[in-house]
């Protein structure tokens, strides 16, 4: 069925409007980062205003951003590759050498993410106190390959289950063993999926915020806590709130435009046979 | 390279990276380290930023500092403390939390104090808030009291003088004749915001002057009560009259931040408002605000409202001597002197020592500290309510189970400002305490 113009001008206006609706209270953040505290608490809202770098200057006096920017990086990317070191061969297993309880495990692996993290905090509190964990990049970077790794198996499963088992078989009477086959086969095919789950999890890594906060204190804390510390009880906060969230977000941001085409790709990847 | 170990590089590789930022950074330290947690108050930053100072008189002293969101830090500091993980060495935490902390056994006692440290000079309302067993278990780094704040030149306009102590029949008198919603002009700002330490902050000491409390001395909840019934109808029929559009999402800092634009006529909150509120840098009113003690209602003498950010030192802190020492100097009478040196006396730390009263050049400087010095010696946190009362804490309930109950109770309360009927909320609030007190064994 051919659209109209119309029907595409509306589509566009909504694709539009969605986008903004999602985007604006991100945009809202930014603006507010750059206005004085008590323009930031005006009511109505200002929208036109003498923009100041003033939240900046303070945020940036009062703590190392570069310090827990690191340990982002740092715990982020070290979460990710750990688990995508499990979740690879355990989702080739899964998907071209299944049993009888494959689907069981998997749905086991999926409903560990349903317990709330509280729930296991204290626990877990214990057992990083005992081994010397706390505040400690090792720590977080095991706690964050533990927390994805269940979404990153689920993900990397349905990737791997459309790549046709004919195609492995194949390389295997070429005389591939497991570690050719997943290097020549598998991999390319599987390139963009693989990539877009790693990225997923480096997202969720960096946002996360409640292991974060409740595991590290000075050493190890990442920006989710460099913007926890600017949230005040008593007294004006917006803007320099704004500030550090605009701080601690502009990376990933960053990131995640760059490589928005492989996120895109492989998150859409099998949708159409 | 072979097929087969080509495949493997990309595992290797993987744990490589992952491996790399596993190794731990610790370096070796010849210091003692201590580590400070704390809320992001605007003394509290202060402090951070004039505590190197210390660190000069301490060489052998490192401070590392943690600071969180004031909900933040108490999950964790309960957690830390409850688990003994020893993670902090000076905690920042209120005078609810301190005589609770105490009898667990998880703070340690400020006995030997340095000579010249003079406790005698804290204000004796506040000491009593943060000890335990006649010992002191923290010590106070400000503390607050509440008070009415009104705009000079709405009243003037109006033709009105705020009477020198005020009653609540007043008060709505006067938030009636302010009022002009069509200017965004509200009478009356309150905080809606569900939260023990939030709405309830201010509806328990309301309840308290209208003759109310929470429990009788048999641990009996007395919420649906008339009393009861008459504060919280006086608390959502002026919110609902002559307050802001949408009053059950602001909290203290929504609210100072409607006065400090200029949007409310009356405010009754913590004395530590006044001295954002006298700031031109904050407040858009600085030069209009006017202020009076706390209203009275029919019951006057019963405990107000008292709240200290205080330090403390966790038992399971392996540095005590010298978290003793910086905990001695942030709270001293040197160190009041030093922020007043440094940020003028409008910027010290206002609530804990009579030397800063006694001071003309604090007085001259911040002209509400006469109230604020008033309003914490009337406080009366152990006070009686109208009948007697088995349990501490002005604003609050000195016991664990608070946080909870306060939160739920202040979420039915919050309710009545959006419509519904002030009898049932409070029958709910009624039914919801009982179970909440039979679950956690009371009477104990």
């Amino acid at each position: 069925m051919k659209q109209t113009a119309a029907q595409r001008a509306l589509i566009a206006a909504l694709a539009w409007g969605v986008a903004l609706l999602l985007f604006f209270p991100i945009l809202w953040m930014v603006l507010t980062s750059f206005k004085s505290e008590v323009a930031a608490i005006a009511t109505p809202p200002q929208l036109l205003f003498e923009p100041t770098l003033e939240s900046y200057a303070e945020v940036q006096s009062r703590a190392e951003y570069l310090r827990f920017a690191l340990n982002s990086v740092v715990v982020s990317l070290g979460g990710t590759l750990l688990a995508l070191a499990f979740a690879v061969p355990a989702a080739y297993s899964m998907a071209f050498h299944p049993t009888e309880r494959t689907r069981g495990t998997l749905l086991w692996m999926l409903s560990t993410k349903m317990l709330p993290p509280v729930g296991v905090l204290v626990p877990i509190y214990l057992l990083f106190r005992t081994v010397g964990a706390l505040d400690t990049r090792t720590g977080l970077v095991v706690i964050y390959a533990l927390m994805n790794l269940p979404i990153l198996v689920w993900m990397l499963f349905t990737f791997f289950k459309e790549v046709p088992k004919e195609i492995l078989e194949a390389g295997r009477m070429d005389g591939a063993r497991t570690g050719g086959e997943f290097w020549h086969l598998l991999l390319p095919l599987t390139l963009p999926g693989i990539a877009s789950t790693g990225l997923l999890s480096l997202i969720l890594c960096w946002n996360e915020a409640f292991w974060s906060l409740n595991l590290t204190s000075s050493e190890a804390a990442p920006l989710t806590a460099f913007i926890a510390s600017f949230s005040s009880p008593q007294g004006l906060f917006f803007a320099k709130l704004s500030a550090a969230s605009t701080m601690a977000v502009a990376p990933i941001l960053v990131f995640g435009w760059l490589s928005q085409r492989q996120l895109v790709r492989g998150l859409t990847f099998g949708a159409v046979k | 390279m072979s097929k087969r170990r080509r495949g493997g590089a990309f595992f290797a590789f993987c744990l490589a990276f992952a491996a790399a930022a596993l190794l731990p950074l610790g370096a070796a330290r010849a210091q003692t380290t201590i580590t400070i947690a704390t809320v992001n108050n605007g003394d509290m930053v202060v402090m951070q930023r004039l505590a190197p100072q210390f660190e000069r008189q301490n060489p052998n002293i490192r401070l590392r500092w943690v600071v969180l969101e004031e909900n933040v830090l108490r999950q964790r500091v309960t957690t830390d403390i409850a688990t003994r993980a020893g993670q902090f060495d000076v905690l920042t935490i209120g005078n609810y939390e301190v005589p609770i902390w105490a009898k667990q056994g998880w703070l340690s006692a400020f006995d030997n104090l340095p000579a010249g440290y003079d406790a005698e000079d804290l204000l004796p309302a506040v000491r009593t808030g943060i000890s335990h067993e006649n010992k002191l278990y923290a010590l106070p780094f400000y503390a607050e009291s509440a008070m009415t704040y009104y705009r000079t030149d709405l009243l003037q306009r109006a033709g009105i003088t705020m009477p020198e102590k005020p009653t609540y029949a007043q008060i709505r008198e006067i938030a009636e004749k302010i009022t002009d919603k069509n200017s965004q002009t509200y009478g009356l700002c309150l905080r809606g915001k569900p939260g023990w330490g939030e709405n309830m902050g201010f509806v328990t000491p309301l309840v308290t002057a209208f003759g109310g409390q929470w429990f009788d001395n048999q641990w009996r909840t007395k919420i649906d009560t008339p009393e009861w019934r008459r504060a919280i109808t006086w608390y959502s029929d002026g919110l609902r009259q002559f307050g802001p559009p949408g009053a059950t999402s602001n909290g203290f800092n929504e609210t100072l931040a409607l006065f400090a634009g200029g949007r409310c006529g009356l405010w009754i909150d913590a004395t530590v408002a006044a001295g954002l509120l006298y700031d031109p840098k904050q407040s858009q009113v600085a030069d209009r605000v006017g202020f009076a003690p706390m209203p009275t209602g029919d019951f006057a003498g019963g405990p107000t409202w008292l709240w200290s950010w205080n330090l403390a030192i966790p038992a399971t802190s392996k540095q005590q001597e010298a978290a003793r020492a910086f905990v001695a100097w942030a709270t001293s009478k040197e160190y009041i002197q030093l922020v007043a040196r440094e940020n003028g006396w409008v910027a010290v730390p206002p609530g804990t020592r009579r030397s800063t009263y006694e001071n003309a050049e604090y007085q001259k400087a911040a002209p509400f500290a006469s109230f604020v010095l008033r309003a914490i010696n009337e406080a009366n946190p152990t006070a009686s309510t109208r009948e007697p009362r088995p349990y501490g804490g002005a604003q609050f309930v000195g016991i664990p189970e608070y946080q909870g109950i306060g939160t739920q109770v202040g979420q039915t309360i919050a309710t009545t400002l959006t419509g519904q009927n002030v009898e049932q909320a409070l029958r709910g609030a009624q039914s919801a305490t009982e179970r909440a007190m039979r679950q956690a064994g009371y009477p104990k």
